[in-house]
């Protein structure tokens, strides 16, 4: 297992970099797209876009390995990318179309990949949580070594039921990583205003569960955390918390006002915290790509990104015989 | 950002951008620049007020405004109607009749590139929703809850449920509000919005994402002498303190022998939106109404929704008070009175009729009363009742109704299965059998979970030529 190092000198491989880098830019490209089919009137409901978080689903990735669980919020466009999931099919979901992962039937905030192990996109703020738990649950009864992500924000972190869960999870010693990502605010509301307690993940102490506060705009660190609270869990002495310090730049979803931050403190945020830019930056001066090698990834992920434009708006809406599918198996 | 290839060089049209799920036009509220400015990518364009919201609306690429083309104050705009004209450098406002559209699609992103995008298609969500309300014509005009000669005037919903809350907050002090982003967010669905300003934070509590944790404080201060109104930011998530509602709050004042009354309101949107998708569209009606101890209030118009919330503020029992996204933003007459209420248990005839009886409630009324209409100009008259309150149910108003049509059809959104209409068959199976000239029919919402995409959910959602199918069945034309 590799020992954290900090950040701005890793110990890391040009190859593993522009990997992340791909990977983070995909998820932010993928996104601006969505928000302009949005707009375009191609998606509709909710669509809350994950601009600015991308480091923490792509570290995380990388201290994963195949058959390790996911599940999170409505907020999941990066969470499937990052799974390996095809931007297509999750494309096609934000337009309801038959190439969508759930058919067009879940949309934006429910898709699912039992291929990925990715257990959702759930709307209801909390339910993930001992949903996690419950995924983790039965890989250790199954008696096998994979861990299951139960991603959750900040607002969520005040749900009874996450501490129901850390509680269970923590008595029974469930291959669980609980990762709070704190992008400092739900909906309107800043952490300040919804909790005393500045440190969500400290909340775990309650209940004996170790966790750390991580730089969530940081790759590197996020990956470094990750495989510690992974290794914890394989070897049997889990649950772990990760709190992800993390912002979004956008709005909550698409119709927010956002009033309630200045546009300076997110101008800020995304000058001197990005988490693609910090990637650009080892990349270059650490000599592990050029100019001509980074504008050559940009294309490569733009145009992904447009056929999965493409695939969502001429993928065809779901046969009507689909609206009494699937509510039994 | 996309641009919509033209054939020449060109300027570039902004569009009115879609900004929430409900958003099919909005009011552009003010113009932060003018023509002749220059502009670059993230500069605040213009305020536009959606149904939800005022948003800051940015520019995604640089340019000079060519031409503002919608003025300030616009109320209504189309989205995808363009509203300005950008032009890029070289161009002059000579270039504007050649525009290409560019959509701005979002209120956000200074650093989304330009790229080539498709033709923009026409958006087939919207035409799922707010289909326009049906004016009541009848033979013999439905008596109105206020005296004659009564000022009206005409406002949202959303306008009336924030007047019932200020006036009631006014007149008690008792009486708060409490729910997540309601004060200093100004209301998910701007229902609060002004109420932290006028009653302060002791009085519009902003609480954390915590449903059962609030509910049952909420319960818990209605025992202790408050008259709490807990606002759910949908009544999806009231399911998280459903054990509240039902074990806490509806259930105390005959466990303790009458000593425990529970004066307290839940409210929030109910109900399904716009595809907004399975957990997020769900209609609660008939799930409360199953419960003795609680009232249910559904209203349609915006009178009824500013008089049956004050009326379920000032009672004594908990009252869930299910609301419509979809209506927030549609216009009723409201009468001008000091005190308006309306009675909590009193079904309202929308539109009288001899033919049919027509019973729904909430957004339900707007298929009604669009059938009515439909159906008036095929020579069958339908009376339709507006429920407004589930429980206690005004069975009387249907009974009577029923009696004089021989003829029934309930309309709601929820689910079939022991549904409200489930309900009111059996009352009038019971008390009106021998009246009946046909099988009741009740429509509901398809017997599935909500579906997202645009063509399934509608087929998902109950309608108007569903109505009239069943009352052509009923009447055996
Ligand atoms: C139980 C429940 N309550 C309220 C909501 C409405 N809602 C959706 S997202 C959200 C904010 C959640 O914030 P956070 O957990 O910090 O996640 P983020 O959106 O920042 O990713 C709220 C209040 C909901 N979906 N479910
Ligand atoms: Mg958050």
């Amino acid at each position: 297992m590799a020992a954290r190092k900090p950040a701005g000198k890793p110990n890391i491989s040009g190859d593993d970099l522009r990997k992340y880098y791909r990977e983070m830019l995909l998820i932010r490209r993928f996104e601006e797209k969505a928000g302009q089919l949005y707009g375009m009137g191609l998606i509709g409901g909710f669509c809350h876009l994950y601009i600015g978080q991308e480091a923490v689903v792509v570290g995380l990735a990388a201290a994963s390995k195949d058959g390790d669980k996911q599940i999170t919020s409505y907020r999941d466009h990066g969470h499937m990318l990052a799974t390996g999931m095809d931007p297509k099919g999750v494309m096609a979901e934000l337009t309801g179309r038959e190439g969508g992962y759930s058919k067009g039937k879940g949309g934006s905030m429910h898709m699912f990949s039992r291929e990925k192990h990715f257990y959702g996109g759930h709307g209801i703020v909390g339910a993930q949580v001992p949903l996690g738990a419950g995924l983790a649950f039965a890989d250790k009864y199954k008696g096998n070594d994979s861990v299951t992500f139960t991603y959750f924000g900040d607002g969520a972190a005040n749900q009874g039921q996450v501490y129901e869960a850390y509680n269970m999870a923590q008595l029974w010693n469930l291959p669980v990583v609980f990762v709070i990502e704190n992008n400092q605010y739900a909906m309107g509301t800043s952490t300040k205003r919804s909790s005393k307690s500045p440190n969500l993940w400290e909340r775990g102490a309650a209940y004996g569960i170790k966790g750390e506060m991580v730089d969530g705009m940081d790759v590197l660190a996020v990956k470094a955390a990750g495989e510690k609270a992974v290794a914890a869990c394989r070897a049997g002495d889990g649950p772990y918390i990760l709190e992800m310090m993390t912002y979004r730049y956008r709005g909550h979803s698409m119709s927010d006002p956002a009033k309630y931050r200045t546009r300076e403190e997110v101008q800020k945020m995304r000058e001197e915290r990005d988490p693609i830019d910090r990637v650009r930056e080892l990349l270059t001066t650490g000599g592990h790509a050029s100019d001509d090698d980074l504008k050559a990834i940009d294309k490569e992920i733009k145009a992904i990104v447009n056929e999965a434009a493409e695939f969502s708006k001429d993928s065809p809406e779901p046969d009507v015989s689909e609206l009494w599918t699937d509510v039994y198996t | 950002m996309y641009i919509r290839e033209g054939g020449y060089a060109m300027a570039t049209e902004i569009l009115m951008p879609a900004l929430s799920p409900t958003m099919e036009e909005g009011t552009l509220a003010k113009w932060l620049v003018k023509e002749g400015d220059t502009v670059s990518a993230g500069d605040i364009l213009a305020e536009i007020e959606t149904d939800k919201a005022t948003m800051e609306f940015e520019a995604v690429d640089e340019g000079t405004v060519g031409k503002l083309l919608v003025a300030e104050g616009t109320e209504g705009v189309k989205v995808n109607t363009p509203i300005a004209v950008l032009l890029e450098e070289g161009e002059s406002a000579d270039d504007i009749g050649k525009a290409a559209k560019k959509a701005q699609p979002e209120a956000a992103s200074a650093d989304a590139g330009a790229e080539a995008a498709p033709e923009p298609q026409a958006n087939g969500a919207s035409e799922a929703t707010a289909p326009a309300v049906a004016a009541i014509r009848a033979a013999e005009p439905p008596k109105p809850d206020w005296p004659e000669g009564t000022p009206m005037k005409s406002m949202t919903v959303r306008e009336a449920l924030r007047e019932a809350m200020a006036e009631e907050m006014r007149a008690d002090d008792t009486v708060f509000l409490m729910g997540e982003e309601v004060g200093e967010y100004q209301g998910a669905y701007k229902i609060s919005q002004g109420l932290l300003d006028e009653f302060g934070a002791r009085r519009v509590v902003d609480t954390p994402i915590t449903e059962a944790g609030f509910t049952g404080i909420g319960v818990g201060a209605a025992w202790g002498g408050l008259r709490p109104i807990v606002e759910f930011m949908t009544f999806n998530f009231s399911m998280q303190a459903i054990d509240h509602l039902i074990n806490s709050a509806a259930k105390t004042l005959y466990m303790s022998g009458g000593q425990m009354p529970c004066p307290i309101v839940f409210r929030g949107p109910n109900g399904a939106a716009a595809r907004v998708a399975a957990q997020h569209s769900q209609c609660y009606a008939a799930w409360y109404s199953h419960i003795p101890g609680l009232k249910v209030v559904m209203p349609y118009s915006a009178a009824d929704a500013k008089g049956l919330l004050k009326s379920a503020i000032r009672d004594p029992n908990p009252v869930v008070f299910l609301e419509n996204e979809i209506l927030y933003g549609r216009s009723f007459d409201v009468p001008q009175l000091e005190d308006f209420t309306v009675p909590i248990g009193k079904a309202r005839i929308a539109r009288t009729g001899t033919d049919v009886t027509l019973v729904s409630f909430g957004i339900g009324m707007t298929y009604a009363l669009e059938a009515a209409e439909k159906l008036a100009e095929n020579g069958i008259e339908a009376e339709v009742i507006d429920l407004r309150t589930i429980r206690p149910m005004d069975t009387e108003t249907i009974l009577n109704s029923v009696r004089k049509t021989n003829r029934l059809v309930t309309i709601e959104e929820g689910f079939p299965q022991s549904s409200v209409g489930n309900f009111i068959t059996s009352v009038v199976m019971e008390q009106a059998f021998d009246y009946l000239d046909a099988p009741v029919i009740n429509l509901c919402g398809k017997d599935v979970p909500m579906p997202y995409a645009a063509n399934l959910e509608k087929l998902a959602l109950v309608t108007t030529a569903e109505v009239i199918e069943a009352v052509k069945k009923v009447t055996y034309r």
